[in-house]
């Protein structure tokens, strides 16, 4: 297990190189190698979705990869959303909304909401509820991020 | 004082707390790490009871990267694991060891200590653990004859006892009498962080730190401090952001206190993460009752009479509240009802589980599906609606405050205030409950199997005795809110900034506040019960009163006016007797205030406070909760059609965060309903450590949830008049789905147990379809 690789991962459009173990996960590597903390582990099987990033647009548990297979893919995370220091529709409405009570499960919920929305913006809200049932909160009953999603989608959609 | 306030007391602005959430920025306990640290993970019983023979580290030592590992016989010098409100010698040997002694109780326990300098090193090493272990017979069952806890020591260590009046004679005058056997399975809050714990040692100035605490700081490091004998100044807690309280985060656990003596001896700070699967068999689990109750009335419906015999499951050992939940439940169960004559046992027994504590609403969930349980089925007995059988037994208004002779978390039972007829009625207009009952026997009518379900409860809340808080508006105007109350994403920050906007004068967002920092104040309350709103709100309020006085007390000697003329408007003192008048900012006036201004006076230095608050008793918040389900006869699930919780919290501070509770505590509230339960076989081993097993709700299960929120009651014990809203959404959900469920299906007195599976809902069915065809008739 101490065989380690060179690798890089191009996370929002910026490379990381590290040299790793074939072993770590995704997650772990974007986390403690890369330093990008906004990417939480809820669960580590796959469940929970907390640490849902986007790879080349689709969302994916990043609990459930191995570093090495994101080499050459395009990884999107939580701190990737904000343009500079304007926050993406998603953030915003969920601060609107009161989308997020102690926050840990929100940067799941915004990447596979942002995955959603970007490939298909006009989702009805049935499927987008069937969507956001990927991901578990524990805090808000969900209502009020699916409203914060439905929001954010029709802001999006008024702005193309 | 400051009508125009748009952020304070009665607003519904977002939180303070939002913005490093949304964007990736926030600190929870896994985001915590300092340079050359260790990580620590643990070897954990893979039996749920047998007596240790022998534990082979040598494997495990010998792994490159391994630093250290520890057993029982390292920590011997490390006492029990404490209770929190201190020594109680009876109880005292069941409490837990950091690490295995002698004999496993569950399947989880911790039983060495691997520390290495990788997580995925640590995990190889305490795989490569052995633990030789003589198997011993498992208690699994908190009905079987109790057994023996360690020689000497039964499982069955105290038996909880409250009651009052002549209960022979209640029953023995009673124009009816119901008796039900009522179980609550198996559940815990489940936050989506699972814990955390980074121990560090500053040997510079002998400080020992602990990172990763939650809820209950300051009395955590009472208690570690008790533990570790150091003094409280040495010993420093740092609350982070926590990803989801519930009452089973921020516990004291063997973890905590393993990574502190670790950090001190090795001299490198130490983390520990948990991962799931522990999580779901380390992490207290909670609830699992089972009541044996009867109740007698007289002709009209009115309660004569409860007499309860409970059976509480705590599981291997009893961890730092003790028996709390036990003798809650005692205190709490009568609800929202007058009731003469009362008497209940709670038979406190160990079993080979993960030990059980606190989970929001603890007590109280139980308690109200037991009650209501008892109410629906009166109601049929007597032959009146479900709604009257509550409305003839509910106190009234007018006899408020209503005393009973009755204990809650070692508080006197004093109901502070309440119309609970008045939300009754205003709940059912709001749910349109009679149109509903058309509707549902019109739908009945057609095959369809839908229902209606009831329930009422009293939640208590804003336990002292004492909360303290110290404000500081600085040169800048900032003003900062130093409190001893936690946060575990319920939106502290945010309410503990909007009160003290209100009393000052100024926005909230000036406002920062402090909490979960032991090195920043003495004492703190922590975030417990729905306490922190009541407790620290109220301090606060007091504290920024004191910051305001200050504040135009000197205004009024700069400007040369009178202080009746003054006002503080948006962090301005402004005089209120002219328009366009003179003025000085909270920035100034702190300016003036620095030890060396020469317009300072006499004052203390600093536009600076610190108020304190003393409660003679909790406060009682009550509500009631309407549910619509339809029930799919061919799996036996259960959908929530429409859904409403009508609470009464006094005043609430930020409405918008009070729904947030309400909703979020339903959605918990339901998974305890229909699908939560930690599951064992008969050989102790959990069938429910992930996620695939234990259900979590999903946005699919969830309905929309009305919410009616009324301020008819204010708390007569508190200056803002508020009563605390973290726990009502949960309270009764249990009680509702129960009600509504068996309205669905027409059998009186059929649901007995949570949650309500699709199994065992299906079974029900199947057999009483197989009971009309002349089958036989199964006991549950």
């Amino acid at each position: 297990m101490t065989d380690k690789c060179d690798i890089v991962l191009d996370i929002n459009g910026q490379q990381y190189r590290v040299t790793i173990e074939p072993r770590r996960t995704l997650a772990d590597v974007i986390r403690d190698d890369c330093g990008q903390t906004g990417t939480h582990l809820g669960c580590e099987h796959g469940v929970c979705g907390a640490c849902t990033v986007l790879l080349d647009g689709d969302p994916v548990r990043s609990c459930l990869m191995f570093a090495v297979q994101a080499q050459g893919r395009k990884i999107r995370t939580v701190e990737g959303l904000t343009r500079g220091t304007d926050l993406h529709p998603l953030q915003r409405a969920f601060i609107a909304h009161h989308g997020l009570q102690c926050g840990f499960c929100t940067p799941g919920f915004l990447m596979l909401a942002a995955g959603m929305l970007e490939r298909n913006p006009d989702i009805s809200d049935d499927a987008l509820v069937d969507v956001l049932s990927s991901n578990l909160c524990r805090c808000t009953g969900y209502e009020n991020i699916i409203k914060a999603v439905r929001a954010a989608a029709a802001e999006m959609r008024s702005a193309r | 004082m400051t009508a125009e306030n748009k952020t304070g007391i009665g607003a519904s602005v977002t939180r303070l707390e939002d913005l490093p959430l949304v964007t990736g920025k926030g600190r929870f306990a896994a985001d915590v790490s300092f340079p050359h640290q260790l990580h620590m993970r643990l070897a954990r019983s893979s039996h749920a009871h047998g007596r240790i023979r022998a534990i082979d580290v040598s494997q495990a030592a010998a792994l490159s990267g391994v630093f250290a590992v520890w057993t029982a016989a390292d920590v011997a010098d490390v006492p029990l694991i404490d209770f929190r409100e201190g020594p109680i010698e009876k109880l005292a040997p069941y409490r837990q060891p950091v690490l295995a002694r002698e004999r496993v109780r569950y399947v989880g326990e911790p039983i060495a200590a691997v520390f290495a300098d990788d997580p995925y090193v640590a995990e190889d090493a305490a795989d490569l653990v052995f633990v030789d272990i003589e198997e011993l017979p498992v208690l699994m069952d908190a009905a079987d004859p109790p057994g023996e806890f360690a020689p000497g020591f039964s499982t069955e260590p105290t038996i909880c006892k409250q009651g009052y009046g002549d209960i022979e004679g209640a029953f023995r005058n009673a124009h009816a009498v119901v008796a039900m056997d009522l179980s609550v399975g198996r559940h815990s809050g489940v936050p989506l962080e699972t814990r955390g714990a980074i121990g560090r040692y500053d040997a510079a100035r002998d400080v020992l730190e602990l990172h990763g605490a939650a809820k209950v700081p300051h009395k955590n490091r009472e208690t570690l401090a008790r533990m570790l004998g150091r003094s409280t100044a040495g010993l420093h807690l740092f609350e982070g952001h926590v990803g989801g309280g519930f009452g089973v985060r921020g516990e004291i656990y063997p973890e905590d206190i393993l990574v502190l003596v670790a950090a001190m001896r090795f001299g490198r700070p130490v983390k520990w993460l948990e991962d799931r699967r522990e999580h779901m068999m380390a992490t207290n689990h909670s609830r699992q009752q089972r009541h044996r109750i009867r109740a007698a009335v007289d002709a009209d419906g009115r309660l004569l009479g409860i007499d309860d015999d409970f059976l509480h499951d705590q599981g291997g050992y009893i961890r730092t509240h003790a028996t709390r939940i036990a003798d809650t439940t005692c205190g709490v169960l009568p609800g929202p009802y007058r009731l003469p004559n009362y008497r209940i046992n709670g038979h406190f027994l160990l079993t080979n589980k993960t030990p059980a504590a606190t989970y929001r609403s603890p007590g109280r969930y139980e308690t109200n599906f037991v009650r209501e349980r008892m109410m629906d089925v009166l109601a049929h007995r007597l032959g009146i609606s479900r709604v009257e059988i509550r409305r003839r037994n509910l106190i009234a208004a007018e006899d408020m405050p209503y005393e009973r002779p009755l204990v809650a978390l070692g508080d006197d039972v004093v109901l502070d205030s309440g119309d609970y007829a008045g939300l009754l009625d205003k709940a059912l207009v709001r749910f349109g409950w009679e149109a509903l009952e058309r509707s549902v026997a019109e739908r009945r009518a057609s095959g369809e199997r839908v229902g209606l379900g009831i329930a009422m409860f009293v939640e208590k809340s804003g336990l002292g005795p004492t909360d303290g808080a110290r404000i500081n508006v600085d040169t800048t105007g900032c003003v900062e809110v130093v409190t001893g109350g936690a946060s575990v994403g319920q939106g502290f920050e945010t309410v503990m900034a909007q009160v003290c906007a209100e009393m000052l004068g100024v926005d909230y967002r000036c406002v920062r506040v402090v909490h979960g920092r032991t090195d920043r104040i003495e004492y703190g309350i922590g975030a417990h019960a729905s306490r922190a709103t009541v407790m620290t709100a109220n301090a606060v309020a007091v504290a920024a009163a004191k910051v305001r006085t200050k504040a135009l007390d000197l205004a009024a000697q700069l400007l040369q006016t009178d202080l009746r003329h003054l006002d503080v408007v948006d962090g301005e003192v402004v005089r209120t007797d002219v328009v366009n008048g003179p003025s000085i900012s909270l920035a100034s006036l702190a300016h003036h205030l620095r030890p060396a201004s020469p317009t300072r006076g006499t004052r203390d230095p600093g536009l600076a406070a610190e108020g304190w608050f003393d409660t003679a008793h909790q406060t009682y918040p009550y509500g009631v909760q309407l549910a619509a389900v339809a029930i799919d006869p061919g799996t036996g699930a259960v959908a929530v059609e429409k859904m409403l919780i009508a609470y009464d919290c006094g005043r609430a501070i930020n409405p918008m965060l009070v729904r947030g509770q309400l909703v979020g505590g339903f959605a918990q509230g339901l998974g305890g309903a229909l699908f939560e339960e930690f599951q064992y076989d008969e050989r102790g081993q959990p069938l429910s450590v992930t996620f695939a097993d234990y259900l979590l709700p999903t946005a699919r299960e969830i309905p929309t949830v009305d919410v009616l929120l009324t301020e008819d009651a204010r708390s007569r014990w508190n200056p803002l008049g508020i009563k605390g809203a973290g726990e009502g959404g949960i309270a009764a959900v249990g009680a509702v789905i129960a009600s509504a469920v068996e309205d669905a299906i027409g059998m009186s007195g059929i649901i007995t147990q949570l949650p309500i599976t699709p199994q065992r809902l299906k079974r029900i069915l199947d057999d009483r379809a197989q009971a009309a065809t002349g089958g036989e008739h199964r006991v549950y």
